[in-house]
C-alpha cells in the first residue's frame, strides 16, 4: 500500500498533531518546573506546576478546536488507511476537545489546593484525548485499538489519581482490570473478523454487513468487539464498574470518564454500523436492543435509591447511553440521516448537562473530601445559590425538560425512533423518562430542602470553574430555546 | 403580536420578581399583581374589541407566527380563536386571585414562588395559545416544572410525595403524546411529499389508517385523560390538590386541569374524527363513572381539600361527557362547564386556605361553627357551595344542563346515570358548608373575618360566576364560532355526519332565535346514529 504525504494530508491532521505534540510539550515544560519547584523558590497554595500545565493544556486544546475549521477545508479524506478526517469526525472532535477543555479547568479548580503532583493531570488528559480524537477519525481495526488502548491507559492513571484514597485505588485498579479484560475480548473479536473476512477496514466491514447474512463466525465476532464496546460506554451488562469508578474518581475525571470516553466510542459505533441493515444482521439486533432496553431499565432503577450523588450520575448515564443506542438502531436504511442527527444533538445535550453536573460536584469537591452525599447537597439553595440553580438547571436538562436543550436531544431520538417504527424502543423510554424524573426531581428538590444534619463547610469556588459552569448553563437555556445554529450545524458537518 | 404578550408578560414579572423579592417580598407581589392584572385587561380589551361573531368573517380573531426551528418544521405560532380567549381570560382572571391569595399565605422565598407561579401561568397561556403542535407540547411540559416546585417546596406535609406523583404522572402521559404527535408528523410528511410541520391546521385531515389513528389517538387522550383527569388516571390529583399551596391549588383546579379539556376539543377530535367516533362512547362512560366515582369519593374525605378536589373530578367528568358528544349543544355546555368550574372550584381553594392559614387544621372534624366568628366567609363559601351543586342562575348549572341536553340526543341512558350525579354533588355541597361553618363549634374557633383584600377577591369571582349564569350568552357567542369551525374541521367527526342537524344553543336558551344560520332548533328524539 502506497501513500504519499501531502500538505492537504497535513492539514487534516493538525488538530490531532497539536493535541498530541501538546502533551509531549505539557510533560518537558511540568519536568522542568518541578526541578524548580525543589529549588524552593515557589509560594505557597497553587504550585505554577498546575498552573502552567493548565494554562498551556487549555491553550493546546482551544486551539486544536480553532483549527477544526482548518481541518475541515480538507476534509472529506482519509489519511493512510488508518484514519478519516470528515464532517462527521470533526464534529464529534469539536464535542470533545469542548469537552475537555472544560475538564481542564474543572480539574484546574479541583486541585487548587494540592501542593505537589498536580501537573501530571494535564498530561494524561492531553493524551487522553488524542486517544479519543483517534477514535471518531479511525478506520481500521489498528487505529481503533490504538485510540482506545492510549485512551484507557491514560484514564487507569486518572481514575487512580487521589491516590491518597482508598475510593481512588479502587476505582483505578477496577477500570484497570475490567478495562484490561474487555480489551482482550474486543482483540479475540477482531481477530474471528479478520480471520473471516480478511479485511481490517471498517468501512469494508461495514459494506460486507450490508450485503449478506455473515458466517457465524463473524457475528460471533462483532459480539465479542461489542464487549469492549459496551464496556467503555458502560451499558448492561457490562456496566458494573461504572458506580465505584465514577465515585472514586475526582469529580473532573468522572466527568471526563462520562463524556469524553464513552462520546469518542460511541462516534466510532455509530460511524460504522449507521446504514446497516440490521435484517440481515439478526443477532446484532437483538443484541443491540437488548441492551439499549436493559441500560435504560437497569440505569434507571439503581438510580432511584442512591443516596451517593456520583453514584446516582453514574447510573443514569447508564440510562441515558440507552436512549442514545436507540439512534443508532433507527439508522436502518430509511432514517439513516436522522438518526445521525439526532445522535449528535444527543450527545451534544448530554456533555452539556453531565459536564453541568459534574461541574457542580467538582467544585464543591476537594481532593481531601469528594461532596457525593445527598447530604452534602441539602439546602444548597441556601449556602450556594447559584450552583444549587445551576446544578437543578443540569438535572432538569437531563430529565428532558423544555427549555433546556435536554429536551431538544430526547426530542430528536424520540423523532428518530418514530420515524423508524421503533415502538417498544420508544415506548421503553418514555416510560424509562419517567422512572429517571423521579431521581432527578429528588436530588433537585433536595437542593432546597433546609438540611437536616450539620452542613458542609462552605468552599470557595474558583473562578475556572465558575466560568465553565456559567458557559454551560448559558448554552443549555440558550441552544433548550433556540436550538436553531445547534441543528444547522448537525445538518451541515454530520452526514456520512 | 398582541399574542405573543399573554407570555411575555407573566414571564417577565416572573424574572424580575425574583431578585426583588429577596429585597422587598412587597414590591414582588405588586409586580406580579400588576402584571396579571395587565395580562387579564389585555384579554379583556381583545373580547371587548371581538366585532359581532355571526359576521361572515374568519373565526381566528388574532394570530402571532414567527420562525424557530425551520429544520424541523416547528414555527411560533400562536393563534386565538373564542376557545382560546376564554380560556386565556379565565387563566388571566385566576392568576389575579392566584397572586391575591399568596398574599399573605406565602412568607418563605417570596421571589422564587412568584417565579414559579408566573411561568406556570405563562406556560399556560402558552398552550391555550399555540397552533404548532411542538410549541404547543413544550409549553405543555415547561409549566409543569414550576407547578412542581410550588409543590415541593411550598406545599403541605406530605409534599414531596404528591409532587413527583403529579410530575411523573403528567410527563409520562406528556412523553406518549410526543410519540403521538411526532408519529402524525411523519405521516403527514410522507404523505405531502416531505412537507414536514407541526402546523396543526396543516395536520387537520391527515389521513392515515384505522389502526394508526387509534395509536395516535390513543396516546393524545392519555395525556388529556390524565391532565383533565379521567378515571382511573385521576390518582394524582387529590394528592397534588391536598398538598399544594392555595395559589397552586387554585391553578391546578382552575385552569391546569382544562388543558386536558382544551386539547381534547382542540387536538383529539379534530385530528382524528373517525378514531374518536368510535371511541366516543367508551370515552364518555368514563366520563360518566368520572361523575358519579367524584362525587361518591368526595363524600368520604374528612380533608377540605381532598373533597374539593374529588369534586374536580366529577366536574371534570361532565366535560369528558360533553366533548365526546361533540354537537354544539354538549361542546357548549362542556366550555361553560370549563369556565364555571375554574371560579367556583378556584374560590372554595381559596376558601379552604383561608380556613386554613386561620386554623391550622383542613380536617373536617375539628372544624365547625364557623360563621358565628366569619359569617361572611361562611356566605360566600355557601354561595359557591350551591354553585357547584348546580344551583340554577349560578354558572355550572348552565354548563351541565347543555351538556346533559347535548348528551341525552346521543345516548339516554348515561344522561340520567350522569344527572345522578348531579344529585350527589347536592350532598357533599352542602354538607361541606354544614360541616365547617354550621353545628358545634367544638374547638372554639375564633376567626378574623374577611379582610378588604380576600372581601375584593370573592366579589370578583362572584360577579363573574354570576355572569356565566345569568348571561351565558356572552361566553356562548364567544365560543359559537370557534366551535362551530372545530365541528367542521372534524368533518364526519363524532356527531357531524349523520345527517343529524346541529342543535342550536340559542334557540334551547330561549334568548333569541336563530336566524341566519339555517340551523333548525331542537328536535326531540333525535339520536346520533352512532354505531
Amino acid at each position: 500500500m502506497s501513500w504519499n504525504w501531502t500538505m492537504a494530508d497535513a492539514q487534516a491532521l493538525l488538530p490531532l498533531m497539536v493535541v498530541s505534540a501538546a502533551a509531549v510539550v505539557v510533560l518537558l515544560v511540568l519536568a522542568c518546573c518541578r526541578r524548580a519547584g525543589v529549588a524552593g523558590i515557589l509560594p505557597a497554595g497553587e504550585t505554577p506546576a498546575t498552573r502552567i500545565g493548565a494554562v498551556l493544556t487549555v491553550i493546546a486544546l482551544a486551539a486544536a478546536l480553532a483549527l477544526l475549521p482548518v481541518a475541515g477545508a480538507a476534509a472529506p479524506r482519509s489519511v493512510t488507511f488508518l484514519v478519516i478526517v470528515d464532517g462527521y469526525g470533526l464534529f464529534f472532535a469539536g464535542l470533545l476537545l469542548s469537552a475537555c477543555i472544560a475538564v481542564a479547568l474543572l480539574g484546574h479548580s479541583y486541585f487548587r489546593q494540592e501542593t505537589s503532583a498536580g501537573g501530571e493531570f494535564y498530561v494524561l488528559l492531553l493524551l487522553a484525548a488524542a486517544g479519543a480524537m483517534t477514535l471518531v477519525f479511525s478506520r481500521h481495526f489498528a487505529s481503533f485499538f490504538l485510540g482506545l488502548e492510549i485512551l484507557s491507559v491514560s484514564l487507569y492513571a486518572l481514575a487512580a489519581y487521589n491516590r491518597a484514597s482508598l475510593a481512588g485505588l479502587e476505582a483505578g485498579v477496577k477500570y484497570l482490570v475490567l478495562a484490561a479484560s474487555s480489551a482482550s475480548f474486543l482483540l479475540l473479536g477482531m481477530a474471528f473478523v479478520y480471520a473471516k473476512t480478511g479485511t481490517m477496514d471498517l468501512g469494508r466491514l461495514a459494506q460486507l454487513l450490508n450485503a449478506a447474512p455473515q458466517p457465524a463466525l463473524v457475528t460471533v465476532g462483532l459480539l465479542l468487539i461489542m464487549v469492549g464496546v459496551g464496556f467503555k460506554l458502560a451499558l448492561v451488562p457490562f456496566h458494573l464498574w461504572t458506580a465505584d469508578v465514577y465515585q472514586g474518581a475526582p469529580a473532573a475525571v468522572t466527568a471526563f470518564i462520562a463524556t469524553v470516553s464513552k462520546g469518542a466510542m460511541f462516534a466510532l459505533l455509530m460511524r460504522y454500523l449507521v446504514g446497516v441493515n440490521f435484517t440481515l444482521q439478526y443477532p446484532l439486533l437483538a443484541v443491540l436492543t437488548a441492551v439499549a432496553v436493559g441500560s435504560m431499565f437497569v440505569g434507571n432503577l439503581l438510580a432511584l435509591r442512591q443516596e451517593n450523588v456520583k453514584r446516582l450520575l453514574a447510573y443514569s448515564s447508564i440510562a441515558q447511553l440507552g436512549y442514545l443506542l436507540v439512534t443508532l438502531l433507527a439508522a436502518g436504511p430509511g432514517g439513516r440521516e436522522l438518526a445521525i442527527r439526532a445522535a449528535g444533538g444527543f450527545l451534544a445535550a448530554y456533555f452539556i448537562a453531565t459536564l453541568g453536573a459534574f461541574g457542580v460536584v467538582s467544585l464543591l469537591s476537594s481532593p481531601q473530601r469528594e461532596a457525593e452525599s445527598f447530604d452534602d447537597y441539602r439546602g444548597l439553595a441556601w449556602r450556594h445559590p447559584v450552583l444549587a440553580g445551576v446544578l437543578a438547571a443540569m438535572l432538569l436538562s437531563l430529565a428532558g425538560i423544555p427549555l433546556t436543550v435536554g429536551f431538544i436531544g430526547k426530542f430528536y431520538v424520540l423523532a428518530a425512533g418514530v420515524n423508524a417504527n421503533l415502538a417498544a424502543l420508544v415506548a421503553a423510554m418514555v416510560i424509562n423518562s419517567g422512572i429517571g424524573l423521579y431521581y432527578y426531581l429528588r436530588l433537585a428538590i433536595a437542593l432546597f430542602t433546609p438540611s437536616r444534619a450539620e452542613p458542609p463547610p462552605r468552599v470557595a469556588i474558583h473562578p475556572a470553574g465558575a466560568a465553565v459552569l456559567a458557559v454551560l448553563t448559558v448554552l443549555l437555556v440558550a441552544v433548550g430555546v433556540y436550538p436553531q445554529p445547534l441543528l444547522r450545524l448537525l445538518a451541515a458537518v454530520v452526514a456520512l | 403580536m398582541i399574542l405573543i404578550w399573554f407570555i411575555l408578560i407573566p414571564a417577565a414579572a416572573g424574572l424580575l420578581a425574583w431578585p426583588v423579592g429577596r429585597k422587598s417580598p412587597l414590591a414582588a407581589r405588586w409586580l406580579c399583581l400588576a402584571a396579571m392584572v395587565a395580562t387579564l385587561a389585555l384579554g379583556g380589551w381583545l373580547w371587548a374589541a371581538t366585532p359581532d361573531h355571526d359576521a361572515a368573517q374568519g373565526h381566528w380573531l388574532a394570530q402571532f407566527r414567527a420562525p424557530w426551528i425551520p429544520q424541523w418544521g416547528a414555527q411560533i405560532n400562536l393563534r386565538l380563536d373564542g376557545l382560546s380567549l376564554l380560556l386565556v381570560l379565565l387563566t388571566g382572571l385566576l392568576g389575579v386571585m392566584a397572586v391575591l391569595c399568596s398574599w399573605s399565605e406565602i412568607h418563605d422565598r417570596v421571589g422564587l414562588f412568584h417565579l414559579n407561579l408566573m411561568w406556570m401561568l405563562a406556560g399556560l397561556m402558552g398552550v391555550f395559545l399555540a397552533l404548532d403542535l411542538f410549541l404547543f407540547y413544550f409549553f405543555f411540559e415547561l409549566m409543569l416544572v414550576p407547578l412542581y416546585f410550588l409543590i415541593a417546596i411550598w406545599g403541605h406535609e406530605h409534599r414531596r410525595y404528591a409532587a413527583v406523583k403529579f410530575f411523573i404522572f403528567t410527563q409520562v402521559s406528556g412523553l406518549f403524546m410526543l410519540a403521538g404527535i411526532l408519529a402524525l408528523y411523519f405521516i403527514h410528511g410522507r404523505q405531502h411529499g416531505g412537507d414536514y410541520t407541526f402546523d396543526y391546521v396543516r395536520l387537520l385531515g391527515t389521513s392515515m389508517s384505522p389502526t394508526s389513528a387509534w395509536l395516535i389517538m390513543g396516546t393524545f387522550f392519555l395525556a388529556f385523560a390524565v391532565k383533565l383527569p379521567a378515571v382511573p388516571v385521576h390518582t394524582w390529583l387529590p394528592d397534588a390538590h391536598t398538598e399544594a399551596p392555595t395559589a397552586g391549588s387554585v391553578i391546578l383546579a382552575g385552569v391546569l386541569l382544562k388543558v386536558g379539556a382544551y386539547g381534547l376539543l382542540r387536538f383529539l377530535v379534530p385530528l382524528f374524527p373517525a378514531a374518536a367516533r368510535d371511541f366516543a362512547p367508551a370515552a364518555q362512560v368514563l366520563g360518566v363513572a368520572g361523575i358519579l366515582y367524584g362525587a361518591i369519593m368526595a363524600f368520604a374525605q374528612r380533608d377540605l381539600k381532598r373533597l374539593v378536589a374529588y369534586s374536580s373530578i366529577s366536574h371534570m367528568g361532565f366535560v369528558l361527557l360533553g366533548v365526546f358528544s361533540w354537537n354544539s349543544l354538549a361542546m357548549a355546555g362542556a366550555m361553560v362547564v370549563i369556565l364555571a368550574h375554574g371560579v367556583s372550584t378556584g374560590a372554595l381553594f381559596i376558601l379552604a386556605g383561608q380556613v386554613q392559614e386561620r386554623t391550622g387544621t383542613r380536617d373536617l372534624d375539628r372544624l365547625g361553627g364557623l360563621w358565628e366568628t366569619a359569617p361572611r366567609m361562611g356566605g360566600v363559601a355557601m354561595l359557591f357551595a350551591l354553585a357547584s351543586l348546580g344551583l340554577p342562575g349560578l354558572g355550572n348549572f348552565i354548563g351541565e344542563f347543555l351538556v346533559l341536553a347535548g348528551t341525552f340526543q346521543a345516548s339516554p341512558v348515561l344522561t340520567v346515570v350522569a344527572a345522578g350525579g348531579m344529585v350527589a354533588s347536592a350532598i357533599y355541597a352542602l354538607w361541606l358548608v354544614q360541616r365547617i361553618f354550621h353545628g358545634p363549634n367544638r374547638e372554639s374557633w375564633r376567626l378574623g373575618d374577611l379582610n378588604a383584600r380576600e372581601g375584593l377577591m370573592y366579589a370578583a369571582l362572584v360577579a363573574a360566576i354570576v355572569w356565566i349564569g345569568l348571561y351565558p350568552r356572552a361566553f356562548l357567542d364567544t365560543f359559537k364560532p370557534a366551535g362551530q369551525w372545530l365541528r367542521e374541521m372534524s368533518g364526519t367527526g363524532v356527531g357531524g355526519s349523520t345527517g343529524v342537524p346541529p342543535v342550536e344553543v340559542r334557540s334551547l336558551l330561549g334568548t333569541k332565535p336563530s336566524v341566519n344560520t339555517g340551523e333548525t332548533p331542537v328536535l326531540p328524539g333525535n339520536s346520533e346514529g352512532r354505531p
